[in-house]
């Protein structure tokens, strides 16, 4: 039998194989699989009076814990979440009052510390009772900051200033998520591209993959200079100057028709938008802000017009298609 | 837990309610002022700084940034009075799509499988 708690250590220091891992986890490299084994760890030369601090076993959360801490001296319980991120956890509940309670038995914490204060990362909240986790573990929860990097501060206090406490999104952290969005879409957007290249021409697949990389790339980037506040309006505006150029093409390229000549220009406007726009609303649940009312009220009131332009768009350019070529015949 | 109860449509809450307001006609963010005792736990957790501290010498909360709640339910699972409510969940188009093609009840993101957004540490299907 055990007689003393298990304890592993780490340190603050990220080697290349950490970088190389986040890497893949940022390109969605098996998602579910970047890990780290839950349970206590040392960091440092901790004492039973040093602070324990609680995270996920997903390794981008882990780390920037640990990286964040050169020089100090505590523990830091990893609870298991299956690999997924804190704030996902929590709103899963997988970071939550349960998996805190068996973790802090698991790992008998009560016996390697002396005090009785658990540092929580502010974004575990939503799936956290602090006061359920106090009444079942003896465990005070002290909630810390929202980002790894305040720690240091948050440490010498454990007072988090209303600026630790506030999500932010700056561009830095919405480059990060392109990766993953243009990993998941490669697939379908080029094999849609591949069969309208042989159905309608290069400018056709040329112009829907300009839609979807404006929609999971330019998108994120522009979000806060984008104008109006609803991401499908916001996504429709980009879709709309993305389009615009591929509808000027198409005017001038078209030789039939005076109908095919507006005709054209015209299927490109109403069916590439609202690409952009649906993979706009698709980004609400990356952004830390969007609310289950809001994103609702979204939904409920712009899916339709997507649906709506992109099938008028779709079959518009299929009869500009089918007479276009009786236009030819006939000239023959 | 009480069971969650839809607000009509301007707002207001029902009459069941009593004690309950709602603090905003963008979300469902309500706050019963009658029982909280201003012990800061929701200013520590929101992550929008809806909440600040009382002033010194009152009980209550102060409630800053109402519209900006984004639904987490941080702040109703802390309070320890049960004086803040909201229906919580995920505001994620790409989840509630998923979970409306599968039959499923409540939208979620993460797990094994994730049905939506990224896995980024600080941010996600939020």
């Amino acid at each position: 039998m055990n007689t003393t708690p298990d304890l592993m250590h780490t340190s603050s220091t990220l080697t290349f194989a950490d970088h190389w891992d986040h890497f893949l986890a940022r390109w969605g490299y098996r998602r579910g699989n970047h890990r780290v084994t839950p349970g206590l760890y040392t960091i440092g030369n901790p004492t039973p009076e040093s602070p324990v601090l609680v995270t996920a076993n997903y390794s981008l959360s882990f780390d920037a814990v640990r990286s964040s801490l050169p020089g100090a001296d505590g523990y830091i319980l990893v609870l298991d979440t299956l690999g997924v991120n804190v704030w996902c956890a929590a709103g899963k509940g997988t970071f939550g009052t349960d998996e805190i309670v068996r973790r802090v038995e698991a790992t008998r914490l009560s016996e390697v510390v002396s005090h009785r204060t658990l540092i929580l990362p502010q974004l575990g909240a939503p799936g956290v009772v602090a006061h359920e986790v106090k009444q079942r573990t003896g465990f005070k929860v002290e909630y810390g900051p929202v980002r790894a990097a305040d720690l240091p501060e948050y440490l010498k206090t454990h007072q988090a200033t209303p600026e630790m406490r506030q999500v932010r999104f700056p561009l830095r952290d919405r480059l990060v998520l392109i990766p993953v969005e243009l990993v998941q879409l490669a697939r379908p957007t080029t094999l849609a591209a591949l069969a309208l290249a042989v159905l309608l021409g290069p400018l056709a697949a040329l112009g829907t993959a300009a839609a979807v990389l404006a929609g999971s790339a330019l998108f994120p980037i522009l979000l806060p200079w984008l104008p109006t506040e609803e991401f499908s309006s916001k996504g429709f505006i980009l879709g709309g100057a993305v389009a615009a150029p591929f509808a000027w093409l198409a005017h001038k390229q078209v030789a039939g028709s005076k109908g095919q000549r507006i005709g054209w220009p015209l299927a490109y406007l109403l069916a590439l938008p609202p690409v952009t726009a649906f993979l706009a609303l698709n980004f609400t649940g990356s952004t830390p802000f969007t609310s289950k009312t809001g994103v609702k009220r979204e939904m409920f009131r712009y899916i339709r017009v997507m649906a709506g332009m992109f099938g008028a768009g779709v079959l518009l350019a299929l009869m500009l298609r089918l007479t276009g070529k009786s236009d030819k015949a006939s000239k023959r | 837990m009480a069971s969650i109860i839809e607000t009509t449509t301007c707002g207001c809450a029902p009459a069941a309610q009593v004690g309950f307001v709602a603090l905003s006609q963008r979300n469902t963010l309500e706050f019963n002022a009658e029982a909280c005792i201003n012990c800061g736990m929701c200013s520590a957790v929101c992550p929008q700084g809806v909440f600040a501290p009382g002033v010194r010498g009152t009980r209550r909360v102060q409630i800053v940034r109402a519209d900006a709640c984004m639904e987490c339910g941080a702040c109703q699972l802390n309070c320890p009075t049960g004086a803040l409510k909201v229906d919580s969940g995920v505001g994620c188009a790409a989840a509630m799509i998923n979970a409306a093609l599968r039959w499923l009840k409540e939208p979620s993101c993460g797990g094994p499988e994730p049905t939506c957004g990224n896995s980024e540490p600080a941010v996600c299907c939020g």
